[in-house]
C-alpha cells in the first residue's frame, strides 16, 4: 500500500475501528468482494480515538476524502466511542467548510463486523463520491503532491 | 414636614385614592405628540409617570419630556433609570430636575439594554434602584451627595437640597415570590415614599402578596399605588403572558377577550373591574394606569371606574 | 480558569496570509483547559490554515509550538524565542494576557490573537464553562451565600432580583440562571434570610476596573530592592 496512487484516482483515507468496520473489511477480502483500491486503512482501537486534527491532517498530507467507520449505534465495544466520533466528524466538516473544502468529503459510516458487503459497498459508493466531487471541484484547488513525492 | 411641594405628596397627606398615568416619551423631538398625550390626561389623573427610555428604546429624556408636561399643567413623575448613568449623573439630573420644580421621581433599575434598540451598548448600573433610592434621601434629607459632600456652593452657602418625593416600583409578581415583600422592605427602609406596582392581572396573586405587605406593616410607611393596564387585544394579552418576564395573564381574561365581539372594549372593562376591586384591597392608596399608547381612553376609564373628578388641592 | 472560544476562522486567516512563515503558538494552561487554545487547538488551527492557502494558491508556512503558560516569562525557553524569531508573525492562542506578553518577552514580534478572551469561569461539565467572578477586586461573596451577584447577575443588582426574574432564570435569556434566586435559596437553607433584609449600600468600584488598570505590588516577594 505504500505506491503512489496515480493522480486522478481519488486518495482515500478509511480510519476503522478494529471491532467492526476493519474486520468488515477484512470480511470483504475473504469474501473476494471487489472495492475500490484507492481506499487506505487505518486501524484504530475504536473510533473514539478519531480526533478532529486527525481528520485535517488527513487532507493536509493529501487524502482527497476520509471515511470514519465505527460500529452501529449501541454496539460500541468502549459504549459511546463511536457516538463521540460522529459528533467530532461533524464539527471537522464545519472546520473544513471554513478553509473552502467541500464537507462531503468526509463522512462517518456505522458497519458492524459481519457488514463485508456494507463495507464494500460503501468504500465503492464513497470512492464514486469522491470522484464526482474532483471533476465538479473548480475552486478546490487540485490535490497537493505530498502523497506523490514519496 | 413635606418632602416636596408636589400634588401626589399634598394628596397623599390629604387621605386622597389617586390615580397616576403614564406617558411614554417620543422617539423624536416630536413635542406636539407629547403634548396632545398630556392633553388626554389632563384631569383625568393626579401625576404621570415619565418613563426613562423604556425597553431600553432610545426616546426624548424624561427629563425633557417632564417639563415639556409641566408646561401643560401636568405634574411629572420622572423615572430614572440605573441602566444608563452612574451616581454622577444621576445626582446631577436630581438636582436639575428640582431646580426646574420637578417634584416626584420614581427610581428603577431599569430594562437590560438587550431589550432595546441598541443592544450592543455597554451598561451602568453603577447603583441598584435601593441604592438609588437611599442616595436620593440623604441628597434631600440630609443635604449630602452619595460620597457625603454637602450639596452647597461653598461652606459659607446654604446647604440647598433637591426636595423631591420619592418613588419606587415592585413587581409582585416576579420571583422569588417570597422575596418580593422583602425587596418592598428594603426600598421602604431604604426611603421610598411611594410604591407602584407592575401591572396586575393575576388579582390572587396581588392580594396574597398585599397581605404581605401589610403583616409586615409596610401600607403604613409607603403609599402602594397598584398598576394595571388595559388589553387590547388578545394578542397583546397573550405577549403579556408569554414574552414579558415576570408577566402573569390568567386564562379567564383571555377567554373573555376571545368571546368579546370587541375586544378592545371587553379589555377596557376588565381594566374597571380590576381597578374597582382594587380600590377595595387595604392598603392600596391609589391606581397607577398604564394606558400604553392608548391615552386618549384614560378619561373613559377613569370616569367609569368611579374616579372622576379628580380632587383639587 | 481565563476562559476564550476560537476566532472565527476567516478573521484569523487573514491575520496569517499577510506573511510568508507564521507560528501557531498554543498556551498550556486556561485556554488547554477550556479546549480554545492548548496543543490540540494549535494543531487544528495549523491544519486549516495550510488547507486554506493552499486553496488559495497562497505561500504561507504555518508551524506550531505550544507552551506551558504565555503569561510568564520563564516559559519562553530559548527554542520558543527561537521559533518565534524565525516566523514572520504569530498567531497566539492564549488569551488576550499572553498575546500582549508574548509582545513583552520580544517586543520584535508580530502577535495576533487567535481566540477571543471570554470571562473567568468553571468547567461545569466537559464542553459548557460558566462565568464566576468579575474581578471586582473586592470580593463580597460570604454576604450573599457564595454566590456572586457581580458577576453573576446582568445588571450586578446588590440588593435583591429586579423584576425580570421568572422562574429562577433571568431576564436577558433563559439559558442564564437568575443568580438572586439561587442566592435567595441559599441563604434561606442556611437560616441567613434576614441578611439579604439589609440594604447593601453603593458599592466601592474602585477596585475593579474602574479604578484603572490595576497592578499587585507584593514588596515581600519582589527580588530587586526597588523594582
Amino acid at each position: 500500500m505504500t505506491e503512489p496512487v496515480t493522480t486522478n484516482e481519488p486518495n482515500i483515507i478509511a480510519l476503522c475501528c478494529h471491532y467492526c468496520a476493519f474486520t468488515a473489511a477484512d470480511l470483504a477480502g475473504t469474501m473476494r468482494l471487489q472495492y475500490p483500491p484507492n481506499i487506505r486503512i487505518v486501524r484504530l482501537p475504536c473510533t473514539g480515538r478519531v480526533d478532529v486534527n486527525m481528520m485535517l491532517q488527513a487532507f493536509v498530507e493529501g487524502a482527497d476524502g476520509v471515511m470514519v467507520a465505527g460500529c452501529e449505534v449501541g454496539s460500541c465495544h468502549f459504549i459511546k466511542g463511536n457516538i463521540r466520533a460522529a459528533k467530532r466528524v461533524a464539527y471537522a466538516k464545519k472546520l473544513l467548510a471554513e478553509t473552502g473544502i467541500n464537507p462531503e468529503r468526509l463522512e462517518m459510516f456505522h458497519i458492524a463486523a459481519s457488514q463485508g458487503p456494507l463495507f464494500a459497498e460503501t468504500a465503492t459508493a464513497f470512492t464514486e463520491k469522491i470522484k464526482q466531487l474532483m471533476s465538479q471541484s473548480t475552486t478546490e484547488a487540485p490535490k497537493t503532491p505530498v502523497v506523490a513525492e514519496r | 414636614m413635606p418632602k416636596s411641594d408636589g400634588r401626589l405628596e399634598q394628596l397623599f397627606e390629604k387621605g386622597h385614592f389617586v390615580v397616576t398615568g403614564e406617558l411614554g416619551p417620543p422617539k423624536s423631538v416630536d413635542v406636539d405628540l407629547v403634548k396632545e398625550k398630556a392633553g388626554h390626561l389632563l384631569g383625568c389623573v393626579d401625576a404621570v409617570n415619565i418613563t426613562d427610555n423604556q425597553t431600553a428604546i432610545v426616546r426624548m429624556s424624561s427629563f425633557a419630556t417632564a417639563l415639556l408636561v409641566q408646561g401643560q399643567g401636568l405634574e411629572p413623575v420622572m423615572q430614572i433609570t440605573c441602566r444608563d448613568r452612574n451616581r454622577i449623573a444621576i445626582q446631577s439630573d436630581v438636582i436639575g430636575a428640582a431646580a426646574h420644580g420637578i417634584h416626584n421621581i420614581l427610581c428603577l433599575t431599569g430594562d437590560h439594554q438587550c431589550f432595546g434598540n441598541h443592544p450592543t451598548s455597554k451598561n451602568v448600573y453603577d447603583i441598584d434602584s435601593i441604592q438609588l433610592i437611599a442616595m436620593i434621601k440623604a441628597m434631600r434629607d440630609e443635604g449630602v451627595f452619595a460620597c457625603g459632600e454637602e450639596i452647597r456652593v461653598s461652606k459659607k452657602a446654604d446647604v440647598k437640597p433637591p426636595q423631591v418625593f420619592i418613588g419606587a416600583a415592585a413587581n409582585p409578581f416576579g420571583d422569588p415570590f417570597e422575596f418580593r415583600v422583602i425587596r418592598l422592605a428594603k426600598k421602604v427602609a431604604a426611603g421610598a415614599n411611594f410604591i407602584q406596582t407592575q401591572c396586575i392581572y393575576d388579582m390572587e396573586r396581588f392580594a396574597e402578596w398585599m397581605k404581605q405587605v401589610r403583616n409586615r406593616g409596610l401600607h403604613e410607611k409607603v403609599k402602594i399605588i397598584a398598576g394595571v393596564t388595559p388589553l387590547k387585544s388578545v394578542g397583546m394579552a397573550k405577549y403579556m403572558r408569554d414574552s414579558v418576564a415576570g408577566m402573569m395573564v390568567p386564562d379567564s381574561y383571555i377567554d373573555r377577550l376571545n368571546k368579546a365581539e370587541n375586544a378592545a372594549e371587553e379589555g377596557i372593562a376588565i381594566c374597571i373591574e380590576q381597578m374597582q376591586q382594587l380600590c377595595e384591597i387595604e392598603g392600596v392608596a391609589g391606581i397607577h394606569l398604564m394606558a400604553i399608547e392608548w391615552e386618549h381612553k384614560v378619561k373613559g376609564i377613569v370616569e367609569k371606574a368611579g374616579l372622576l373628578p379628580r380632587p383639587t388641592i | 480558569m481565563i476562559t476564550a472560544e476560537r476566532k472565527p476562522f476567516d478573521t484569523v486567516y487573514e491575520f496569517a496570509r499577510r506573511h510568508k512563515k507564521v507560528l501557531v503558538l498554543g498556551c498550556g494552561t486556561c485556554v488547554t483547559v477550556c479546549m480554545a487554545g492548548g496543543k490540540k487547538e494549535a494543531e487544528i488551527l495549523t491544519s486549516q490554515l495550510t488547507l486554506k492557502a493552499r486553496q488559495d494558491g497562497v505561500d504561507l508556512e504555518v508551524e506550531e509550538h505550544t507552551i506551558e503558560r504565555q503569561c510568564d516569562r520563564e516559559f519562553f525557553d530559548e527554542a520558543t524565542q527561537r521559533k518565534i524569531k524565525d516566523a514572520d508573525a504569530v498567531i497566539s492562542l492564549a488569551c488576550g494576557v499572553g498575546v500582549q506578553f508574548c509582545i513583552e518577552v520580544l517586543p520584535d514580534a508580530i502577535v495576533y490573537p487567535g481566540v477571543d478572551t471570554k470571562f473567568y469561569g468553571a468547567t461545569i461539565e466537559q464542553g459548557l464553562w460558566s462565568e464566576r467572578c468579575g474581578g471586582c477586586g473586592n470580593c463580597v461573596l460570604e454576604q450573599f451565600g457564595g454566590l456572586c451577584p457581580v458577576a453573576r447577575c446582568s445588571k450586578s443588582l446588590l440588593n435583591g432580583p429586579c423584576g425580570g426574574s421568572s422562574d429562577g432564570k433571568c431576564e436577558v435569556n433563559s439559558d442564564i440562571d437568575c443568580i438572586w434566586q439561587l442566592i435567595y435559596d441559599r441563604m434561606k437553607k442556611l437560616g441567613r434570610l434576614d441578611e439579604l433584609e439589609q440594604n447593601q449600600p453603593a458599592k466601592d468600584w474602585t477596585t475593579g476596573r474602574d479604578g484603572g488598570p490595576r497592578r499587585i505590588l507584593r514588596e515581600d516577594v519582589t527580588l530587586e530592592a526597588n523594582p
